[in-house]
């Protein structure tokens, strides 16, 4: 065959041997979730209080990072960008593997996890969650056609009109995410108009993110440099993106806090929640905020692999900033009495505990496997790498 | 493609095994006894072995959506028949009712995770938490 | 009423086949004959002329006494000893109350309220949340998936998920591992003509269950005539139960 799979020749022993460790860390993940199955979610941290917890964090992470990974391609085929065309099918590629590991998370955490038939069988169609069944799935069957118009020459006059679609249905499927708890009235944390925006830019920001640590360590598998004016715009547009999602935070917690009956939950979250401000001020904002965006705009502060370093900050930040939202959301007590104190034995005016335990958290490392493996075995059976530096290293190797 | 290849003989050279054990008396045949045999069922043996599926599940739906109450099918009422002597359940043995044929045709018992496989059992009434 | 002699005499009868046919020898002790509950003949449906509710009386409900929540668990049978107090079932439980203000303290049963726009029938994604016809809302165990999307949008902390395999469900009441539940409103005992348990165990007589669909039961009275309360009425849900006194 005359297709060069230069991603991953350069080193075939470490390809193998990464690749057995992304098998195992999604077995692992796998086995947590029979293991979980058989005995019941009484093995797990969560509770009738916290009802969502690290599996959920986890996988929400993947899904919003999967639908904002697409960005790359987007700009490159809807807003007609060169440097990023030459990254849309991995971008694609990407899209479809941390999709696949959000599911894989999503779907194992169900409490009957063998029901996954009527999940995709029995639809209420007032529920948000619902529309994300077939937002999900139409999202792998655009992507994928996407991939192929994008890969296969004689299609490629379809790229704009495919790409258009793609970038449209990605905005809602975020969109839906964003309305899952943006619909949910009950609790404090949620029931705002701004997590749907909020979610879309989250996504931009994180998926960017993980898109150029992919990046990096392909082209150091392959022992090339990123050119960099490749890197220069990219990394801006990080920067654009991390500190929108600031902007969007702090919209979301003034609005709060101009409601009297939300600053108890602003105070919580801010103040003196324990490890969620710990969370917010030290893991969001400082590392996951503030020192991206100074790596990124400080002449000062760069280094190799400042960018690298950027993003994979950005990635932690975003732990932190779901695990406040959903853990910190659900532990905050309901306010069913307003204006009263309330107490019982189911934990009434009380705030939860939650600790996570190994198997529900090996669920959510496992679904990162997923997404890992999916990437791993596409990069090597596919032309993945960007097509600019292809051929430059091609002229370099000869 | 030579890659597949071996992957492939596996497989087969797997099943192609499998199917040789199964095939003899390795596999214990179902052993249906009604024990509890006071009347007739709701249906004849024939229709209730290909169709108790399809009974209890149209009628699980009228019941609980519909509220619809005292129709000749009822899952309690196949307990009462066929719960076997020595466990008080259509389950929990190898010669339970629903457990011999579902296990020999390979079919999950889904409904005995939530609803309650012993005949005439009474909830202890106890408080719960103490 | 003629139609209401006809109803009772209906009900004695249905009442009597139905135990008869359901395997329950003994009609007198459980059976309680009060104007508001009748059995629905076999074979008929729930009705949308009817909309069960409760309307609960907090001035008489005493602080330290829990005689619902103790006769709900035996009568559906919630008896599983979880480790963990709160991975445990609650279909309903006692809030005590004060006033951040006035310091007034009170105290009343929660549960789900059977809304009549519940908020977990709208978020279930496969349909498992359901309203029936006379306003009951239930959980169809049979198609419940285990999300818990329901107990996310719940604004009454109504539901529980099981977080264990069970084995001692009462055989009229099934329940399960992996899947989300709540208050039923008894409705295996509604069904025959019975009043909820914990309506039944109430020492102080605090809790009233009736039909509010029917502007002579006594509950539809009571509510037309005195002030009562929807617990977070704000959010518009109508729900089936209401409060006095809160």
């Amino acid at each position: 065959m005359t297709t060069t799979f230069l991603s991953y020749r350069a080193s075939t022993p470490r390809f193998w041997l990464i690749a057995a460790i992304g098998a195992l860390v999604s077995a692992v993940g796998f086995g947590a979730a029979l293991y979980m199955e058989h005995h019941g979610h009484v093995v797990t941290g969560m509770n009738n209080q916290v009802v969502w917890g690290i599996p959920h964090v986890f996988a929400i992470f993947l899904i919003i990072a999967a639908s904002g990974v697409l960005n790359v391609a987007s700009i490159g085929s809807v807003f007609g960008k060169a440097a990023y065309k030459k990254r849309a099918p991995l971008s694609g590629l990407l899209s479809i593997a941390m999709l696949a590991g959000g599911l894989f998370v999503l779907m194992l955490d169900l409490g009957r996890a063998d029901r996954v038939m009527i999940a995709a069988t029995y639809y209420n169609f007032t529920s948000v969650f619902a529309w994300n069944v077939f937002l999900y799935s139409g999202m792998f069957g655009i992507v994928a056609v996407y991939l192929w118009v994008l890969m296969e020459k004689r299609m490629y006059a379809f790229v704009k009109p495919v790409g258009i679609a793609a970038f449209v249905w990605r905005l809602i499927l975020t969109t839906g995410t964003g309305s899952i708890f943006g619909f949910l009235v009950a609790r404090q944390a949620y029931q705002s108009a701004v997590l749907a925006p909020m979610f879309i830019i989250m996504s931009f920001a994180w998926g960017l993110a993980v898109f150029m640590v992919v990046q990096r360590t392909m082209y150091d598998w392959n022992a090339m440099t990123l050119h960099p004016a490749v890197r220069r715009r990219m990394k801006h547009l990080l920067g654009v993106f991390v500190a929108a999602v600031f902007y969007f935070v702090l919209v979301y917690h003034l609005t709060n806090l101009y409601f009297a009956k939300e600053t108890g939950f602003e105070r919580f979250i801010l103040v003196d929640g324990g490890i969620f401000p710990l969370l917010f001020w030290g893991g969001w904002f400082l590392l996951g905020t503030v020192l991206p965006l100074a790596l990124i705009y400080l002449p000062a502060l760069a280094f190799r692999g400042s960018v690298l370093t950027a993003s994979l900050l950005v990635i932690f930040g975003a732990f932190c900033q779901l695990y406040v939202f959903i853990i910190g959301g659900e532990a905050y007590p309901m306010d069913i009495f307003p204006g009263m104190q309330a107490s019982s034995s189911f934990f009434d005016g009380q705030v939860a505990t939650y600790a996570p335990s190994l198997p529900e958290f090996l669920l959510g490392i496992g679904g990162l496997g997923v997404a890992f493996m999916i990437t791993l075995i596409g990069i090597r059976v596919l032309k993945f790498l960007p097509e600019d530096d292809l051929t430059q290293l091609e002229a370099a190797a000869d | 493609m030579k890659r597949w290849a071996i992957p492939l003989v596996i497989l087969t050279a797997w099943f192609a095994a499998a199917g040789t054990a199964c095939a003899g008396d390795g596999l214990p045949k179902p052993n249906i006894v009604i024990e509890n045999k006071d009347g007739q069922c709701v249906a004849p043996p024939e229709e209730m072995r290909r169709n108790h599926m399809e009974m209890l599940k149209h009628q699980r739906d009228l019941t609980l959506r519909e509220g619809i109450r005292g129709s000749k099918v009822s899952l309690n009422g196949c307990i009462e028949c066929h719960a076997g002597k020595k466990t008080g359940s259509v389950i929990g043995s190898d010669d339970s009712f629903c457990q011999t044929c579902h296990a020999y045709a390979a079919v999950k018992l889904d409904c005995w995770d939530c609803h309650q496989p012993k005949a005439g059992y009474k909830a202890t009434g106890a408080k719960p938490h103490e | 009423m003629s139609d209401n002699d006809n109803g009772r005499r209906g009900f004695l009868a249905t009442g009597a086949t139905m135990a008869a046919g359901l395997g329950f020898v003994a009609i007198a002790p459980g059976i309680r004959l009060i104007e508001i509950a009748q059995a629905r003949p076999a074979g008929e449906a729930a009705s949308s002329a009817v909309r069960w509710g409760m309307l609960i009386d907090t001035t008489k409900c005493a602080s330290g006494c829990d005689a619902c929540v103790s006769a709900c668990a035996s009568e559906n049978g919630i008896v599983e000893q979880v480790e963990d107090p709160a991975q445990r079932s609650h279909w309903i439980r006692k809030i005590d109350l004060k006033d951040k203000q006035s310091g007034r303290e009170h105290s009343l049963p929660m549960m789900c309220q059977h809304c009549a726009e519940p908020p977990c029938v709208d978020v279930c994604p496969t349909g498992a949340s359901m309203k029936r016809a006379d306003g009951i809302v239930l959980v169809d165990r049979h198609i419940c998936i285990g999300c818990r999307y329901c107990m996310m949008a719940c604004p009454y902390k109504a539901r529980s998920f099981v977080h264990e395999p069970l084995t001692e469900q009462n055989p009229e009441v099934p329940r399960g591992v992996g899947c989300v539940e709540a208050c039923t409103l008894c409705v295996h005992r509604v069904d025959r003509g019975q009043l909820p348990a914990c309506v039944e165990a109430c020492p102080e007589g605090a809790l009233l269950f009736g039909d509010l669909g029917d502007p002579n039961s006594e509950i539809s009275r009571r509510i037309a005539q005195e002030a009562t309360t929807q617990v977070r009425a704000d959010l518009q849900l109508n729900p089936g139960v209401r409060y006095q006194g809160i």
